[in-house]
């Protein structure tokens, strides 16, 4: 007779915890409409098909059964990470393609939920960035930025088919991120306070970015109360970014920019709360969280100021995503009675 | 209640306590049953030696079957009358296996033989645990692990501190809670005759906050002794006694080492008023308080002779309802299935529930491990489950062992927060009995090699004997001996055959 005990239980389960981390997307996503209008919106409506079709008919390859699997939530986790990540102006078949990669390369190549190497948004995102450097690189700016008032159903059009729209409509759109800006005014030999005082840029970090920041924020707050995500990677990572950044501001002002706009840029607290805290590829010991968040931070900075990409998440995600289990493996905590 | 002084250890899980249940009604004790089942193994070591035979009449409180060396306890009659069969019997274990029984048939007359209480305040230690060696005393917290064993000091260190174990964390088990309301004289009393035969310096009693009658109940008897009550928070496992130490005294005792190593020794309540009744009275360990719950009519604490089929606890707990699967023996985070409701109560039984759908529904579908650690966050061990599940499930059994396999406790917590409702425990089980069948065949293999060189060997120094000798007779001796000549002959066979054997064994 085997021994089955325990025989209670007291656990969320994966489901419920994936749809919490749906749900702590919301306040981002909703401070992204009020700030850019609907395309983010197509973006993820888009995703969210893409991925429920794409991973059935994977399942059903792999004689796998659907419906748990699909419930679990994770895929449209990572579709909507994804989904916010890109440009909302991309055109449609963007995120298409890159939910597409996600949830093949990203998942199931490597056996699906609980097996993957790396962050399966952050495959897309990459592929993406490589393959699309122009669409990839090509941002909205907020609505109350546009020179011409700009229709809701102008927002959509610009995702689904671009050619219903003028060309003057498209570029008074679209611009560079506040971070892309500084680099490329960087190498016009431009001071920082004068690049800065382009309307893009906000209190914080770019106009209206830092709003959308600030709600990723409260929902990763959010996560931390509810226990789906432990303190250690959000702070070690912010820490870490800030720290760095705040070496190069207070050496040189001119040519670097604020920690705070560090933070408050570009994918930062995205980053902090929802990408590096995914469980799968992440390291699971609490020192090992601390080590990787570190690491992300400064490879952020590294490829933002020195590498070829204004922005560096998710190559930073990806390099540290390697070393998770040589992470875990240095990492493991003292046992109980042990030296 | 103001916590003190606690040392909190890692992780630990608050499941639903469920011991309101069955500790609203006082102890009740159990009508005498007609026939008593006493498995001869009730303890850890070895099985006790059966004094009686078929036929034999015995009184309540004679020994039935003696302790067979020291790690061993006597077994003694419940109550009085005739020995009916001598049999292997279905016994309390999670094995579902027979086991060796004595069957008695109650007289219902319950006559005590002539009881003999022991001065013990005349006694030195070495006179009491010798006295108690034959009191069939063994740790009823569940350890079963026999109690005269326990209070011998090892001369290399000696007992700084007695801590008495009062935590009582798993749910629904409420034995200990209800006896230390009713009995904290003789808990006290118990407790003080360990102290003085372990010259312990000083003594602790640690108990969970949420058992606030038996704390005061405790406070009160203890008032005039030097014992201290320390109330811990109520987590479980809290009454592991390697975590109660640490919670206590912030002492962490590894696993290779026993908390005597570090001048602790650890005792349960039930066990020490246990020994106090047996040095006072003159009553051998025959009878304890069990906790019927669960799906049950009226849960209530029961004093249950030994040997006493499950059937009828159920019976005065109400009878069986009708949802009522099976039963579980122990507490819901580490107990285990009852294989028949014809179980007797043994010194093991602290609690049975009754178990319903309701009450512990079937796990739901296993999904995969996301990592998320929550197994981590909950191991009072401070181990890596997560890894160790890996390690279990791929059987990279030297892995497993690297990353302190065998420092689990089984506790059950991992499997409590697991959101993929994976059985983590059951692996680990898995993988430690896997390891130690293999560690055995390996030792069995590297014998029989052994053995087999030394074989050789033998055999190789005789040929080599046998050939100078042959050459010295040779030498030697002009006329030979039919008879010599037969003996070589013969030997020369034999090696032969023994040769053939062994190439045989080699291929």
């Amino acid at each position: 007779m085997d021994n089955r005990s325990p025989y209670i239980a007291d656990a969320p389960s994966v489901s419920v915890i994936m749809f919490k981390v749906l749900l702590a997307l919301i306040p981002g996503i909703a401070l992204y409409v009020y700030v850019f209008g609907l395309g983010v919106i197509v973006n993820i409506i888009l995703a969210s098909i893409t991925v429920v079709l794409a991973e059935s008919t994977i399942l059903a390859i792999r004689k796998l059964p659907i419906k748990p699997f699909i419930l679990d939530g994770s895929g449209l986790v990572a579709a909507w990470l994804l989904a916010v990540s890109i440009p909302s102006i991309a055109p449609w078949w963007i995120i298409v393609i890159g939910t597409l990669l996600c949830i093949t390369f990203g998942k199931h190549i490597y056996g699906g939920l609980g097996y993957n190497l790396f962050n399966p948004a952050m495959v897309g995102y990459a592929i993406l960035l490589i393959s699309f450097p122009s669409i990839m690189t090509h941002w909205q700016i907020p609505i109350n930025l546009m020179e011409n008032h700009i229709e809701w159903l102008d927002q959509i059009k610009i995702v689904m088919n671009s050619h219903l729209l003028s060309k003057e409509t498209i570029d008074a759109m679209s611009s560079a991120t506040p971070l892309d800006y500084i680099k490329t005014q960087l190498t016009l030999n431009q001071p920082l306070n004068i690049i800065q005082q382009n309307k893009i840029f906000g209190f914080l970090g770019g106009k209206g970015l830092d709003l959308v920041n600030l709600g990723y924020l409260v929902g990763g707050l959010y996560m931390l109360k509810e226990k789906i995500i432990s303190w250690h990677l959000p702070v070690a990572f912010l820490a870490s970014l800030f720290f760095i950044a705040l070496i190069f501001y207070s050496i040189a002002p001119d040519t670097y920019a604020s920690p705070l706009f560090h933070i408050m840029s570009g994918g930062s607290i995205l980053c902090a709360f929802f990408i590096i805290t995914d469980p799968v590829s992440g390291p699971t010991t609490p020192k090992g969280k601390i080590y990787f968040g570190i690491a992300i931070g400064l490879l952020v900075f590294i490829i933002r100021i020195f590498g070829g990409y204004p922005e560096g998440v998710a190559f930073a995600v990806l390099l540290m995503n390697i070393f998770v289990p040589l992470i875990d493996s240095l990492t493991q905590p003292r046992i109980f009675g042990h030296k | 209640m103001e916590l003190k002084n606690i040392f909190k250890f890692n992780g630990g899980v608050h499941p639903n306590e469920n011991k309101s249940l069955s500790s609203s009604l006082p102890i009740a004790r159990l009508p005498i049953p007609k026939t008593l089942v006493l498995p001869l193994r009730q303890h850890v070591g070895h099985v006790a030696k059966l004094k009686v035979k078929v036929g034999d009449q015995v009184l309540k409180g004679q020994i039935i079957a003696e302790a067979d060396g020291n790690i061993s306890a006597a077994i003694h009659a419940p109550t009085s009358g005739t020995i009916l069969k001598i049999s292997e019997e279905i016994i309390p274990h999670p094995s579902g296996l027979p086991d060796f029984c004595v069957t008695i048939e109650s007289d219902l007359k319950d006559k005590w033989i002539e009881k003999k209480p022991i001065a013990w305040k005349k006694l030195d230690s070495a006179a009491l645990i010798e006295a108690i060696s034959s009191s069939g005393i063994v740790g009823l917290g569940g350890a079963v692990f026999p109690s005269h064993m326990k209070l011998k000091v090892n001369q290399n260190q000696s007992i700084e501190t007695l801590v008495i174990n009062a935590a009582e964390c798993e749910p629904f088990i409420t034995c200990d809670d209800m006896f230390m309301r009713e009995t904290a004289d003789e808990i006290i009393q118990g407790t003080l005759i360990a102290q003085t035969i372990l010259q312990a310096k000083q003594c602790v009693i640690g108990i969970e906050d949420n058992k606030i009658e038996a704390y005061q109940a405790l406070k009160k008897a203890a008032q005039k002794t030097s014992i201290e009550i320390k109330i811990v928070p109520t987590l479980y496992p809290s009454g592991d006694a390697k975590r109660l130490i640490y919670l206590l005294m912030g002492i962490e005792v590894p696993k290779e080492k026993r908390s005597v190593d570090l001048g602790i020794q650890v005792f349960n309540v039930a066990t020490v008023a246990a020994i106090y009744r047996y040095l006072e009275l003159g009553e051998p360990s025959i009878s304890r308080i069990v906790t019927i719950t669960g799906n049950v009519q009226n849960p209530q604490n029961y004093e249950a002779l030994f040997g006493t089929p499950l059937s009828e606890l159920i019976e005065a707990a109400g009878g069986k309802l009708n949802k009522t699967q099976k039963f579980i023996m122990g507490g819901p985070m580490m107990g285990f299935d009852l294989p028949s409701i014809n179980v007797p109560v043994t010194k093991a039984m602290n609690c049975v529930i009754e178990s319903s759908p309701e009450l512990f529904p079937s796990p739901k579908p296993v999904m995969p491990c996301i990592r998320c650690a929550r197994c981590a966050d909950a191991c009072p061990v401070n181990l890596q489950p997560q890894e160790l599940y890996w390690f279990s499930k791929s059987s990279q059994l030297e892995k497993a062992k690297d990353y302190n396999l065998f420092d689990c406790i089984e506790c059950g917590c991992c499997t409590y927060v697991c959101p993929s409702n994976i059985p983590l425990v059951q692996f680990y089980r898995y993988a430690k009995s896997e390891i130690i069948a293999q560690d055995k065949a390996k030792e069995a293999a590297n014998t029989a090699r052994e053995r087999n060189e030394s074989r050789l060997a033998r055999i190789e120094r005789e040929k080599k004997e046998r050939a100078e000798k042959h050459a010295q007779k040779a030498l030697g001796a002009q006329e030979k001996n039919s008879d010599d000549e037969k003996k070589l002959t013969i030997a020369a066979a034999m090696e032969r055959v023994k040769q053939t054997q062994q190439e045989n064994i080699k291929n």
